[in-house]
């Protein structure tokens, strides 16, 4: 069974752990926050573990590597702890269960993850994605189940992530693009985390992308726009990935703006902290977080993960701003035209 | 011997009469369970003296007629059990009326839900009528004939309570108007402060008249309309979570479903409603009261509220439902049907159990959508299985399914909403005597020849 690489003696060397003193839900100071981190490590109860929005900022501010909110979702199913209602737990663990419908398109050696996001069908067209836009996987068989790290549920991805990995390899994809950073994450992060092996390259969209432009550069104009980036949770897990977006965001001629909540202290999208703490908390971040936005006036609003998208663009765009994710801006450099858009949502009555 | 064709086509234009046997065939059966039985006529009428003549025929030779609206019931209440002649009022579709100040519509008995929502739609956009779950070409009369529910039952309750008065054409052939229209030339009520008399033609399957024109209430449409999910996977806790949503009195529908497929729904209990307002304060108003209404499962974790995005939202906000139609084609083939007691939201709990286990018994895909009536007075609880229509053998086992979970209902506090054939017969023998003989007497004051959709309500 796979169990969490996770080196306990960095955490007892680490003078300020930033991991827990930095969190932007639980206010501690240093000697609590040590005292509490080690009731976690020791397996014993700690309100960290209640208390935990399941943001995976923590992952990041560590300065070790250490990957503590991993430890966190360890000791939160050992204890039985529910981060969610039961139900809604339920509910994802039976939704994402892999049941041998293997939705694959004109696979190569070099395929497209759509994970289990069919906004991805919308936006992976067009002259960025000529020559893989058929080469892709999409559904249960091929989703990442990195969601269950809000929902306590280790379990469920050592049982099923290696199961999906090999579903990968048994298509014959050598090198996998993928579409929701969340996967990515899962296969650079995740799964080395807990020794699970992972037979095949996985690449992010922003890195395709960056190729695919300069490849096409005589197509490129810049589009000299400002935007406000929405930083989603998974980000968290590959914070490297930011360089990425801001040399995506050169390629293109796009300011980030500069903004409160982006770069290490982004908001998350909210919608899975409402289903666990409440309303009133994901109302507050909500709310702070748009008005963030609008504060920088920015020409677009720019979306990576299609969940944010889901919870965020509508209420973005009823702000007045324009939500766009962000294979759509490239595709607006390159003379195309925005894909994914709002649904038309009108009240039936 | 008289010739009941030429007989019909002196009444109604020739091209609405048919005796020929590709027509019988279709109006000999519905999409449930029942076995086909085929009439010997059918015939199309366009107006009240046109339905008058033909009753009035029927009477005198004392030939069975069937009155049929968009015949989906699904339990065979149309399915002309002693043949004669099938009477389908689509022809009548007309809609006469909008009082606006009196708030309702006055329409004839053909007319259907989606022709009466899209000219509230276009015409009217501040009111609205209950819309059932149904294609829209379920007609509002029979809807209301069979106590069919609707989108505004959990706030006011049967679709016939809805109701504001009718013209019926006896089973003797006379025209009569029924509530303040017999008086008044206003349709504002069905009985008050007259003898209500419309519970005459309520429930009784089409066996003592046939409806020519209906006046149904309408009610103020908000603006905004949204919809929430709470799931809670204790089906014992359904009924308190019921009621203390209805009785925030913020919401309008509620339904309850249990099914095993789409995976997402296996384990829990989906309790869908809807909340409306005028304006977007109004509804995060109702939105985080119906919130904290619930806070108490929430904060034991034993149910919480889903968020649901757009592409979620839009499917659940179309009226009618289109649901109802994905789940009969669960089971290849597209059939399905569904037993449905109206019963105490008290019997969740048990009824959900035993729709499981006659699944398992009779190995058949299941599902149920209970919705919430009159604030929580009662419920409507559906025993819904799948079946393929190639497969004789699915079929005999959904039946079987059905009838069971009808005996069972009935043996705990429910009672079988539009019933069919067999499950009228267990209930009159569970009937008291007395109402039984009541019945039989109103019957035969009605219909004193029989000939009104006889085989149903066999009370006689």
């Amino acid at each position: 069974m796979y169990e969490l690489i996770f080196d306990r003696e960095k955490c007892a060397r680490c003078k300020s752990i930033p991991c827990m003193t930095k969190c932007q839900y639980i206010k501690l100071d240093t000697v609590t926050a040590k005292k509490e981190w080690q009731k976690v490590l020791d397996g014993e109860d700690s309100f960290i573990l209640e208390a935990c929005t399941t943001c995976y900022a923590c992952n990041e501010y560590c300065p070790h590597g250490n990957n503590p909110f991993y430890m966190i979702v360890d000791r939160q199913e050992k204890k039985g702890i529910l981060p969610s209602p039961r139900p809604i737990i339920t509910m994802w663990v039976n939704q994402c269960e892999p049941v041998g419908k293997f939705t694959v398109g004109l696979l190569q050696e070099k395929a497209l993850s759509y994970c289990f996001l069919a906004h991805f069908n919308v936006l992976a067209h067009g002259k960025l994605f000529e020559d893989l836009e058929y080469s892709a996987v999409y559904g249960q068989e091929f989703f990442c189940n990195a969601v269950y790290l809000h929902y306590a549920k280790t379990s469920l991805i050592k049982e099923r992530l290696p199961k999906i990995i090999e579903n990968i390899r048994k298509q014959g994809i050598k090198e996998l693009v993928c579409l929701h950073d969340e996967c990515y994450a899962t296969y650079t992060s995740l799964a080395p985390a807990y020794g699970i092996e992972v037979p095949f390259h996985p690449i992010h969209y922003y890195d395709y992308l960056i190729e695919k432009l300069k490849a096409l550069k005589d197509k490129v104009k810049p589009l000299g726009l400002k935007v406000a980036y929405q930083r989603n949770c998974s980000t968290r897990l590959i914070p490297e990935v930011d360089k990425s977006l801001d040399e995506l965001f050169n390629l293109i001629g796009v300011e980030r703006a500069v903004r409160k909540y982006d770069r290490k202290n982004a908001l998350c999208c909210a919608e899975i902290i409402r289903m666990a703490k409440g309303p009133e908390l994901a109302d507050e971040l909500q709310k702070k977080n748009l008005d963030d936005m609008q504060s920088v006036k920015p020409d677009y609003v720019v979306f990576n993960c299609p969940a944010c998208w889901d919870s965020l663009a509508t209420k973005v765009a009823e702000r007045g701003m324009k939500p766009i994710h962000v294979i759509d801006l490239c595709r607006l450099a390159v003379g195309e035209e925005q894909s994914l858009n709002l649904e038309k949502m009108e009240a039936e009555v | 011997m008289i010739d009941i064709y030429n007989e019909l086509t002196s009444i109604v234009d020739k091209d609405f009469v048919s005796n020929k046997p590709e027509e019988l065939y279709i109006y000999g059966r519905d999409p449930g369970l029942m076995p086909a039985h085929e009439p010997e006529y059918v015939v199309m009428p366009s107006t009240v003296e046109e339905v008058q003549a033909i009753v009035r025929l029927a009477n005198r030779e004392k030939i069975a007629i069937v009155p049929k609206g968009g015949g989906l019931s699904l339990t065979g209440l149309v399915i002309p059990q002693k043949g004669g002649i099938l009477l389908d009022m689509k022809k009548m579709d007309r809609i006469i009326e909008i009082n606006e100040k009196g708030s309702y519509a006055l329409i004839e008995g053909g007319t259907t839900h989606g022709a009466l929502k899209s000219h509230l739609l276009k015409n009217y956009p501040h009111l609205r009528h209950s819309i059932p779950d149904s294609p829209p070409i379920a007609t509002v009369v029979a809807n209301a004939v069979i106590h069919g529910q609707g989108r505004l039952t959990q706030q006011r309750g049967f679709n016939s309570d809805m109701v504001c008065g009718l013209e019926v054409v006896l089973p003797t052939g006379e025209v009569c108007k029924i509530g303040t229209s017999a008086v008044s030339d206003y349709w504002f009520s069905k009985g008050a402060p007259l003898p209500d008399l419309s519970s005459l033609f309520f429930g009784w399957c089409g066996t003592t008249g046939i409806i020519t024109k209906m006046a149904v209430k309408l009610y103020p449409c908000k603006k905004l309309r949204d919809v929430m999910l709470f799931l809670t996977d204790r089906a014992e806790l359904v009924p308190d979570i019921m009621l203390k949503l209805g009785r925030t009195e913020m919401i309008e529908d509620l339904v309850v479903t249990a099914q095993p497929i789409p995976l997402r729904y296996a384990g829990n209990y989906y309790i869908l409603f809807y909340i409306t307002g005028d304006s977007e304060e109004e509804l995060e108003y109702k939105r985080k009261y119906c919130w904290h209404t619930l806070w108490e499962y929430f904060e034991k974790r034993d149910g919480g509220f889903v968020s649901l995005v757009p592409e979620m939202k839009a499917p659940l906000l179309s009226m009618p439902s289109k649901d109802t139609t994905r789940f009969a084609d669960v089971s290849k083939g597209g059939g399905f049907e569904y037993s449905g007691p109206i019963a105490p939201i008290e019997k969740y709990a048990v009824y959900v159990k035993k729709l499981e286990e006659l699944a398992v018994k009779y190995n058949l895909y299941y599902s149920s959508a209970a919705r919430m009536i009159d604030g929580g007075h009662s419920m409507m609880f559906s025993f819904s299985y799948t079946f393929n229509r190639a497969d004789a053998q699915t079929m005999k086992r959904a039946k079987q399914a059905l009838d069971e979970a009808a005996e069972y209902a009935l043996d705990n506090g429910g009672v079988m909403w539009k019933p069919n054939l067999d499950e009228q017969k267990i209930t009159i023998r569970k009937m008291d005597p007395n109402t039984l003989e009541l019945m039989t007497r109103i019957k035969k004051l009605l219909d004193p020849n029989g000939i009104m959709n006889p085989g149903n309500w066999e009370v006689l």
